[in-house]
């Protein structure tokens, strides 16, 4: 699911998997919403020995997920997340699939009622060359990394970091870490102040918990 | 272990002396029922295939569905067909019968060689028709652990069966945990629904209704319900497709014939194949058995035995499940399995969940479909290489 909805480079999606897979405490529990081929949950269970269990759309992902031996379950993060129990695991993410969600503060809600914490990673739509295209070419933006049209794409509730954090503020989480990638997938400095993280970052990474 | 036969066998013959291998427990072994009684003396008809490891721990117990039988791979006895699901079972199939020990045994209360109502009452002489005690999910299963037992096996690699097979194959994982390592139920439900339970009272309605029937005495009178039972089975085959399938293979077809005939012959291609479905069945199924199994099947629901609750049906357990469901059963919905592995995640069960696109309805289970294979052969390979077992013979 992430990997169709939100196809970044063979690079940048390494570097986003790993970037979040080191958020994550060795041997904890993990749902991993969205969780396409299971390449995310692999590295969790193989790197850091993690109980790593998935929710997945397509057939194939999740067929690719039970020949590796995952525990993924077919599903869709807006309808299922409902019938998982409070608190039944220490982590759940949800790796560039926000965005494609039909509500995402509903599966907001839900991530931090089913995970002690969430991490959440999702295309930055305040990156300046988004905002370049809009301002000046007058179109929605066709990216590299966002190479659907709109009328086509499955992306149908982009947000900015900005508008991320107000959503967090709203569903009254706490933000524990956060990190955003620029262009080349390098991690941009945390002393940075929030504007230049929504102009320049063009992935962002959040570990949220209950407030 | 695969037998042929020149001469196909009757199912009376089956019965008391089926041509598959049988374990006889006697009066020291009883079979402990729901229903309160203690069956005994009984025996199982099983079939195997393949070799068991020298650690045991190579054997799939295939459990069957409400007309099925134990020769899920090799020609049957009676019909002279291929076994019921070949597709799945058989060298280089995903349960690969050059790697595992694969058992399917004849359930309880049936009529290919195990104890049920058509087999001869050691008290009377008779067969016991309905005198025979009713039988439940859990009485099968019990049933199949004393059989395992006797293969001298403790655990199993895997328990799979759909339908009828897949309560089953739930009802190991909660009575056995410690014996199941994996379990693979496929178009089932943890619970027998109204519709369904409605369906099963037409069919025994239908047999009952039948004066050959004689309340149940038909094999002491020398007389069978054939035609009673013939439209329990066509009623409830209408259940095990759907309608895209149904309008794809015959739409308004007309059999042999340009034009409707103006009576009540089967003019419809569709009649005339369900009349077809009917007559086979009865050449191979006791109608006594036909409505002891469907009883059995209304009667399964696993959750009633856990306060209510299906996720304490599957409390602790270690066991790794994989459920599949078809998008156009309409018998067993992928509702119904959605409600079992949403009692699997509450329980923190190791359970993966694929629901199959297919218009093939629920008899999609039994017939080659990619998708099912697919996923099957994936979820057996992986829990094989956790149980240590060694990898496919290599092509």
């Amino acid at each position: 699911m992430a990997d169709v909805q939100f196809p970044t480079g063979a690079a940048a999606t390494r570097i986003d998997l790993v970037l979040v897979a080191g958020m994550v405490e060795p041997g904890s529990r993990v749902l991993d919403v969205g969780c396409g081929d299971g390449t995310l949950l692999r590295m969790l269970q193989e790197g850091r020995n993690v109980d790593a269990r998935g929710i997945e759309l397509s057939q194939e992902g999740v067929n690719a997920c039970v020949a590796r031996g995952l525990s993924v379950i077919q599903g869709d993060a807006d309808t299922d997340l409902v019938d998982y129990p409070d608190a039944s695991f220490d982590y759940v993410i949800l790796s560039q699939t926000l965005q494609a969600t039909r509500r995402p503060k509903v599966v907001l809600d839900h991530m931090l009622r089913i995970g002690r914490k969430a991490i959440v990673s999702f295309p930055n739509f305040g990156h300046w060359r988004i905002r370049a295209t809009l301002s000046f070419g007058g179109r929605m933006p066709v990216t590299e990394n966002l190479p659907v049209s709109w009328h086509e794409t499955p992306n149908i509730h982009f947000c900015t970091i900005r508008d991320f954090l107000d959503l967090v503020d709203e569903i009254g989480a706490r933000i524990d870490k956060g990190v955003a990638l620029n262009a080349g997938g390098g991690q941009m400095r945390l002393t940075l102040p929030w504007w230049v993280w929504n102009l320049f970052g063009e992935q962002a990474v959040f570990v949220l918990s209950k407030r | 272990m695969i037998r042929t036969h020149a001469t196909p066998h009757t199912p009376a013959n089956e019965v008391d002396h089926p041509s598959s291998p049988v374990a006889v427990f006697g009066p020291d072994k009883p079979l402990a029922l729901d229903c309160g009684v203690s069956l005994s003396p009984f025996q199982i008809a099983y079939q195997t295939y393949g070799t068991l490891n020298a650690a045991k721990s190579n054997a799939v117990l295939v459990c069957h569905a409400l007309t099925g039988d134990q020769h899920v791979a090799n020609v049957h006895p009676v019909t002279g067909k291929n076994g019921w699901w070949e597709t799945m079972i058989g060298p280089g199939r995903p349960i690969d019968t050059e790697r595992f020990f694969v058992i399917c045994s004849n359930v309880i209360g049936a009529c290919m060689g195990t104890t049920g109502p058509a087999s001869l009452d050691p008290a009377t002489g008779e067969p016991y028709a309905i005198r025979f005690p009713v039988v439940t999910i859990r009485d099968m299963v019990r049933a199949q652990a004393m059989l395992v037992e006797h293969l001298g096996i403790d655990t199993l690699f895997c328990v799979a069966g759909g339908s009828m097979g897949g309560m089953q194959v739930l009802q190991w994982a909660a009575s056995y945990p410690d014996k199941v390592f994996s379990a693979l139920p496929i178009a089932t439900a943890a619970k027998h629904s109204a519709q369904n339970i409605a369906f099963h009272e037409v069919g025994r309605q239908a047999v009952m209704a039948d004066p050959e029937w004689k309340a149940g005495s038909y094999l002491a009178n020398g007389s069978r319900p054939e035609k009673g039972l013939a439209v329990a089975r066509m009623a409830a085959h209408i259940t095990y497709l759907s309608e895209p399938a149904l309008h794809r293979k015959f739409g308004r077809k007309l059999q042999d014939r340009d034009a409707p005939t103006f009576s009540f012959d089967a003019d419809f291609e569709i009649e005339s194949y369900l009349r077809y479905q009917g007559r086979s069945f009865v050449e191979r199924f006791d109608a006594n058995s036909y409505l002891y199994l469907t009883r059995a099947m209304d009667y399964f629901d696993l959750a009633a035995d856990y306060g209510g609750v299906l996720a304490r049906a599957f409390k602790g357990t270690r066991t790794r499940f994989c459920g599949v469901s078809f998008t156009s059963d309409w018998l067993f919905t992928t509702a119904e399995m959605r409600a079992v592995v949403h009692a699997l995640n509450a329980a923190g069960a190791l359970v993966s969940f694929v629901e199959i696109e297919t218009d093939k309805g629920h008899d999609a289970f039994l017939l080659d479909v990619p998708e099912l294979i697919d996923t099957t052969r994936g979820f057996i390979d992986a829990a094989a290489r956790a149980r240590g077992l060694a990898a496919p013979p290599a092509e």
